[in-house]
This record gives C-alpha cells, sequence and structure tokens, in this order.
C-alpha cells in the first residue's frame, strides 16, 4: 500500500489539463503550409507516393496524404509541416491545403446534421470497426483514452457493442473481406448515428485504393460526419476533432 | 536419404542470381527438406509458390541457427488443370501454413495435409467458391459440447479476426482461429506500385505497429538487391529504432495485462511510460510509430548528438518508472496468481508448430534473428538473446520485462560505440536499380518475432515477386494451444500475452 502510494508521487501527474491547448512539439508532422515559390510541380506530383498532391494551384490533399513529409524535404521552399493537430473537419473539401492558404482546418458547426446537433454532447459511445486497418490508427484510438490523453473525462467513450454505441469509427482502406461485417456493425447501431473515418486509409483508401480487395461502397451511402486525418493520426488530433463535432461551444465539463 | 545434392547457402539480406537457387525433383526437394528439418537447430522461415510462365515455381527458405546461413530450394511444377504434391506437413508440419498458402493462392493440392484449409481468402484465390463466411472448422459430434464463437469483430478497439471455440461446460477444448478479414493485397502492389517511394510506405503499412520492424527487412532488402550500402552509423541507428519499438510495445502490452487482471495502477503507470518511448520517436523522426524513420540506403532523420542526449535522459527516467513499478506488480499476488501457469505451451509444442520470436522463447526455445542470424546493427554489436522456460502467461508476462531491460542496456552499448564527433548526412535514395534475375531474402527480429521478407526480379530487374512473412503467421497456433483445457474467461488475458498480428497475417 505505502509502495503505491510512493509509485503514484513518483509518476506525477500524466494527463493533460487542458487537451485544446496543447501543443505537439515538431518535427511532428501535422497542417502543412505550401508557399506560391515557383517549383518543378510535376516533379513534385510525382514524387508523392499516395498522389496526394495536385496542381494548379499546388495543393495537398490531406484524406489522401500519407504524412510522409517527403515532398517537404524535397522542395523545403514550396512545402513545409507545420506541428499544428488540429486538422479533422467535417467537411471532405475542407482537407485539401492549398498554395497560399493558411486559414485553418476545421469542423464546420453549420455543417454538423441537425439530427446530431445537440444530443451526443454529453456523452459519446462509439464503436470501432478496423477493416482492413494496419493496427496504428486503432493504437492511436486506444492511446486517446489512456491516462495521458483521457479522452474518457468528456464522456466519450469506446463500447463493445454496436447496440450500446451511438456512432463507428472506421479504421482502414475497407477490406473486401470485412465490408460485410463493417454493414451489419452499423445496422446494429440504433439512430441517430454517426460515422467517424479516422486515418488516411478510412478517408481515402490511402496507398490501398486501387486494390482490388479493398471495397469502398459502404461509405457512398451514409454522410461522413467527421474526417481525422493522420497515418496514423495523433491522439490530440482525434479528441479534438470529436470535440468540435459534438461539444457546444456553451457547454462547460 | 537425402540425395547429394548441392545445395545453395546464403546468409541474411544477401542476394543470389535466381538461376543458382536448385530446381530440385519433387522427391529430392521432400528428402532434402526434410533432411534440413531433422536438425533442430534448422527451421523453414519462408516458403511460397509463385507462376513462372506455364509453372509454379515452390522456393523454400530453411534457416540454419547455429551456421546464420539459410539453404534455399526450390521445385517446380506445371500448371495444369489440379497440380497435386505430396504434402510434406505430415513430416515437418511448421510448413502446414506455408502449403496452405500455397494452395490457396496456386490450386496446389497437398495430398496427406492434415487440414488444408483456407489461409486468408485473398482476393484472386483460385477457388473463388471459398467464402469467408464458411469457413471448414474443425466440430466435434457431442451432445454436451456447445461451440462459442466470437467475431470478426471485437469488444475492444482491435482487429477483427474469428475464434471458434469448442467447449464442455467452461472448459475450452479446442480453439480454431481463422483470419483473413483484414487481407488488403498488399503483396501485390508491391509489384503494381514501382515507385520505391511507395514500397517503403506499404512496408511500413504492412502491421502499423511494428513499423520499424517490417520496413528494415524491406530496405535491408532493396539494398541486396540494389547492392547498396549504408554507414555502420546507420545500422546502429535502425537497431536503436527497432528496439524502442520493442520497449514501447513491451511496456503496453505489461499495461495491457495488468488491465485484464484489472490492477489499474499497473495499468496507468506502464500505460504513461509507453507514452514517453513512443514521444521520443516522435521527436526523432516526427511520426510516434516511427513511420518515415526507416528509408532505402540511408535516413532523412539521423541521430543527432542532441537527440542521443534525450534518448538517454528518457531511457534512465523510464527505467527508474519502471524498474519501481514492475518489482512491485510482478509480486502482486493478485497478479502472478493469476497467469501462474495458465495457457502452457511446452518447448516440444513450440518445436513441432514452428513457433517463432517471444512464442518460442518463451518456451525454452531459442529464435532470435537478432543472434542467430544478426543484421544491421546487431552485426556490430551482438545481442544476447534470453530465454525462460515455462511457457505460460507468467512467462510472456515475464519475458517483456526482461527483454525490455536488455533492450535498454544494448541501446547505451550502441550510442557509446556510435561516432557522433563525424556525422554526415546520408540522404536515402530516391530509387535503385535492382539486379536482374536476382533472388534475396531479409530477415529482422521484429517485437513479434522473426520477420521475412523475400523478393525476386525479372530480366530487366523489375520485381517479380515480393513475400512477405510476419511472425504471427506461426504463432497463431501458439495461442491455439495455449487455450487447451483453460477455462473460456481465460481467453483475454492469453490473447493479450501474445498480442499477435491481424493484418501482419492477412497481408
Ligand atoms: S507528405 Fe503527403 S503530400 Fe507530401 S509526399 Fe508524403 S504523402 Fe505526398
Amino acid at each position: 500500500m505505502i509502495s503505491e502510494v510512493k509509485i503514484i508521487a513518483h509518476n506525477g501527474k500524466q494527463f493533460i489539463p487542458d487537451v485544446t491547448k496543447a501543443v505537439v512539439p515538431a518535427p511532428f508532422r501535422g497542417k502543412p503550409e505550401i508557399t506560391a515559390a515557383p517549383v518543378d510541380e510535376a516533379a513534385l506530383v510525382d514524387l508523392c507516393p499516395t498522389g496526394a498532391i495536385g496542381r494548379n494551384p499546388v495543393s495537398i490533399d490531406l484524406g489522401k496524404c500519407a504524412f510522409c513529409g517527403e515532398c517537404a524535404l524535397a522542395f523545403p521552399e514550396k512545402i513545409r509541416f507545420t506541428n499544428h493537430h488540429k486538422i479533422s473537419t467535417n467537411d471532405r473539401n475542407s482537407l485539401i491545403v492549398r498554395e497560399n492558404d493558411f486559414s485553418k482546418i476545421r469542423v464546420h458547426p453549420e455543417k454538423i446534421r441537425e439530427e446530431i446537433r445537440d444530443i451526443f454532447k454529453r456523452s459519446l459511445k462509439l464503436r470501432q470497426v478496423s477493416a482492413g486497418g494496419d493496427n496504428s490508427a486503432e493504437w492511436e484510438l486506444n492511446a486517446s483514452g489512456n491516462p495521458n490523453f483521457d479522452m474518457g473525462r468528456f464522456g466519450i467513450e469506446f463500447v463493445a457493442s454496436p447496440r450500446h454505441a451511438d456512432g463507428i469509427v472506421i479504421t482502414g482502406p475497407i477490406s473486401e473481406n470485412m465490408a460485410e461485417a463493417l454493414q451489419v456493425c452499423y445496422d446494429a447501431v440504433p439512430a441517430p448515428k454517426i460515422i467517424i473515418l479516422c486515418g488516411t486509409d478510412a478517408i481515402s483508401g490511402g496507398l490501398f485504393v486501387d486494390s482490388p480487395a479493398v471495397d469502398r461502397s459502404f461509405l457512398k451511402k451514409y454522410p461522413i460526419d467527421l474526417y481525422i486525418p493522420g497515418n496514423p493520426p495523433h491522439p490530440l488530433t482525434i479528441i479534438n476533432g470529436i470535440l468540435d463535432l459534438v461539444r457546444n461551444k456553451n457547454f462547460k465539463y | 536419404m537425402a540425395k547429394e545434392i548441392e545445395l545453395i547457402r546464403i546468409k541474411n539480406a544477401q542476394s543470389i542470381p535466381f538461376q543458382d537457387i536448385p530446381v530440385l525433383q519433387y522427391s529430392d526437394f521432400k528428402s532434402n527438406m526434410l533432411a534440413l528439418a531433422e536438425d533442430k537447430n534448422t527451421h523453414c522461415v519462408n516458403y511460397f509458390g509463385f507462376r513462372q510462365n506455364s509453372d509454379f515455381q515452390l522456393i523454400a527458405c530453411m534457416a540454419d541457427d547455429k551456421t546464420g546461413d539459410i539453404a534455399v530450394l526450390s521445385h517446380k511444377i506445371p500448371v495444369q488443370q489440379h497440380p497435386v504434391l505430396e504434402s510434406l506437413a505430415q513430416y515437418y508440419f511448421p510448413l502446414h501454413i506455408f502449403e496452405r498458402e500455397i494452395h490457396e493462392n496456386c490450386g496446389i493440392d497437398f495430398a496427406g495435409h492434415p487440414f488444408q484449409k483456407p489461409v486468408r481468402y485473398p482476393h484472386e484465390r483460385v477457388d473463388q467458391n471459398q467464402e469467408i463466411n464458411n469457413y471448414p472448422f474443425y466440430t466435434i459430434e457431442s451432445e454436451e459440447l456447445h461451440e462459442v464463437g466470437v467475431g470478426p469483430i471485437h469488444a475492444g478497439v482491435i482487429e477483427p479476426g474469428h475464434f471458434r471455440f469448442i467447449c464442455n461446460g467452461e472448459t475450452v477444448l479446442h480453439l480454431e482461429i481463422q483470419l483473413g478479414w483484414q487481407h488488403r493485397g498488399i503483396e501485390k502492389l508491391f509489384l503494381q506500385k514501382d515507385k520505391l517511394l511507395q514500397r517503403n510506405l506499404l512496408a511500413e503499412n504492412i502491421a502499423g505497429d511494428t513499423a520499424i520492424g517490417h520496413s528494415l527487412a524491406f530496405a535491408q532488402l532493396m539494398e541486396s538487391l540494389g547492392e547498396t550500402t549504408v554507414s555502420d552509423q546507420l545500422h546502429l541507428e535502425r537497431c536503436i529504432a527497432l528496439e524502442l519499438e520493442r520497449i514501447a510495445i513491451n511496456v503496453g502490452d505489461i499495461s495491457a495485462l495488468c488491465v485484464d487482471v484489472a490492477y489499474n495502477l499497473g495499468a496507468s503507470v506502464f500505460s504513461v511510460l509507453r507514452t514517453g518511448i513512443i514521444n521520443f520517436t516522435q521527436q526523432w523522426c516526427g511520426n510516434r510509430l516511427g513511420k518515415g524513420m526507416i528509408r532505402t540506403g540511408g535516413t532523412n532523420y539521423r541521430l543527432t548528438p542532441e537527440l542521443k542526449t534525450r534518448v538517454l535522459e528518457v531511457l534512465e527516467d523510464f527505467e527508474k518508472r519502471f524498474v519501481e513499478m514492475s518489482h512491485y506488480t510482478y509480486k502482486l499476488p493478485s497478479v502472478e496468481n493469476r497467469f501462474d501457469n495458465i495457457g502452457i505451451v511446452t518447448t516440444r509444442q513450440a518445436q513441432l508448430i514452428g513457433s517463432v520470436g517471444m512464442a518460442a522463447r518463451m518456451t525454452n526455445l531459442m529464435r532470435d534473428i537478432r543472434k542467430t542470424h544478426p543484421f544491421a546493427g546487431f552485426a556490430i554489436l551482438p545481442y544476447e538473446a534470453i530465454v525462460l522456460p515455462k511457457g505460460d502467461v507468467f512467462a510472456r508476462f515475464l519475458l517483456r520485462r526482461k527483454e525490455l531491460k536488455k533492450s535498454i542496456a544494448w541501446i547505451r552499448e550502441a550510442l557509446k560505440i556510435m561516432d557522433f564527433e563525424n556525422l554526415k548526412p546520408e540522404p536515402p535514395k530516391r530509387e535503385v536499380n535492382l539486379k536482374p534475375s536476382a533472388f534475396s531474402v531479409s530477415l529482422t527480429e521484429g517485437w513479434r518475432g522473426e520477420i521475412c521478407h523475400c523478393a525476386v526480379t525479372d530480366e530487366n530487374g523489375k520485381l517479380a515477386v515480393y513475400k512477405i512473412k510476419d511472425p504471427s503467421v506461426h504463432n497463431w497456433k501458439s495461442l491455439e494451444l495455449s487455450l487447451r483445457n483453460l477455462e473460456i474467461s481465460d481467453f483475454p488475458i492469453n490473447n493479450k500475452s501474445y498480442n499477435l498480428s491481424y493484418c501482419g497475417h492477412d497481408l
């Protein structure tokens, strides 16, 4: 008993008091910034392993980006990855970062679906479905609930059964072999329900998008409520994204 | 008796001309394979088949743990209606999973195979009538028994797999694990995506929790086929990254096991300790799981003198708190009682099923590529591997603690012999020209065990075959055996004590 008290004292307070203000130190790769500097755009586009970079003007689609950072290493005058981790959004187009556009990526309150706007603000229970995920986004979802990040304090938790859930969090590009199980799981969640796509693979298919072993037809059927980009997303990206989606600005915890 | 045939033996990450691999008659292939397998120090690290013009070619890699050699043997069988070969798994059981895979991918029937069942239901499986929802589970006819099916989706935030228990009351008589749900067709993508960076990223995504282990196996393979070398400094840096990955998982798994026996203090402290390690990895390469760290022929993230100082500080702080917490946890009767004598796998069983990595070492079976086929930094600074005798959950729990300390000690030694005075940038290769018509095999010891990547190039130096083996391919069987005669409620601690990969298996 005394030893345990000592251990607690030696480990001190570990939780992040305010997750909305926490900073992830560089060289963490968060939101990229693209300058107007002229570069060989064809070479830049060609370099990107996931086809995330577009031209005229140069842009990076964070839904496709694997955050490998290679574009910034090869063209430092053009692209820079900041440590800004709040990059979750409910608008797919907002994930496209354009040249000379330094605005923030955010959850747009007006785009939150009417039927979910108010009901999940005190408590949100989620069912996670890994469908071809590589266990990295799954790791970070688990980490979001650990003593450091402690997402549970906001009433956001993962539950064992879809019947107890208010929505699902999908990781992975959605393997053909998991497509049916994903559908069954989603159908078992009572309405109204939300869908969150966590990680590059889930949002766009990432490197797997043109694999015949992947079946993304599920996503065409339903509205997506939140995109959490990253490879894998940082726990703070996950928590802040979900909080921005469900939290009423005037609500105090 | 094996006919005297000159077998070709190579070292880890050594490439050879493809035609140097002897193509044997199946009778000779069999006798040579079995003769090699007779030696308890030899085990099969990979065995796979692929189509070459009008033939299926099978390649087996048998690693000798004493000499560090890897014998490579091959057999060819013409593509035909119903190709049949005698199953060698009847005589050398570790081949069971490889033969099943070859059957699934090439359609070759292995006559006499104990259970030639699907492995992962790949998109281009030969028998399209096989459906993932209709797996031929083993059953026992009895009025007294019942079956429990779990998955593919599990209770926690975890990957999918289906577990089928046959129980007598609370007691599990048999567990069978069906995988394949995570199949993304990654091996095919290695051939389709022809840029080095794309392939490198694929390697990081084979199993994201083993990003370093798999991408290092990939980088070594490309370097061996592309005749590229890297500095000793980088060899050591890579292994430091690998050991950090191992430390993070080991402490995370210790935490997870504490969760399952409801020891909350241990669960919290060990989990927080993991955060410190992966946050250092992020400070080093920008990603908590080490994605971006390993590149072919160089690195974007040199371990600078500042990072060296930092990692030493991180490890010192980690060790202090880890030792204090583990000293207490490992003596707690409530923890010990729960893990002791539960889920035992014997040395003989591990040997028989071909366990690798920790799943082998916890049963006294030495399987550790760091020691037996040293790669990268372990060829410069040897690693002294350890084994434990008991093979139960507690052994797996304890081995993590012991290996974690070993990893820390190895990193400290490595940092001492590294040269931080004359650090030069060593940028990665944008592309490498692979040798034409060549073969290579690359082994690393990831935290789960041996990772094996093999590649064959065509006459233009293009990748023709890319074959990945995650250690879980062998070790899932060990979890099945662990559950025999246990209560079904012991499943979670057994499962966590192994922490095997689904996506690494399903590919
Ligand atoms: S960081 Fe993103 S945009 Fe840049 S090269 Fe990598 S995947 Fe492409």
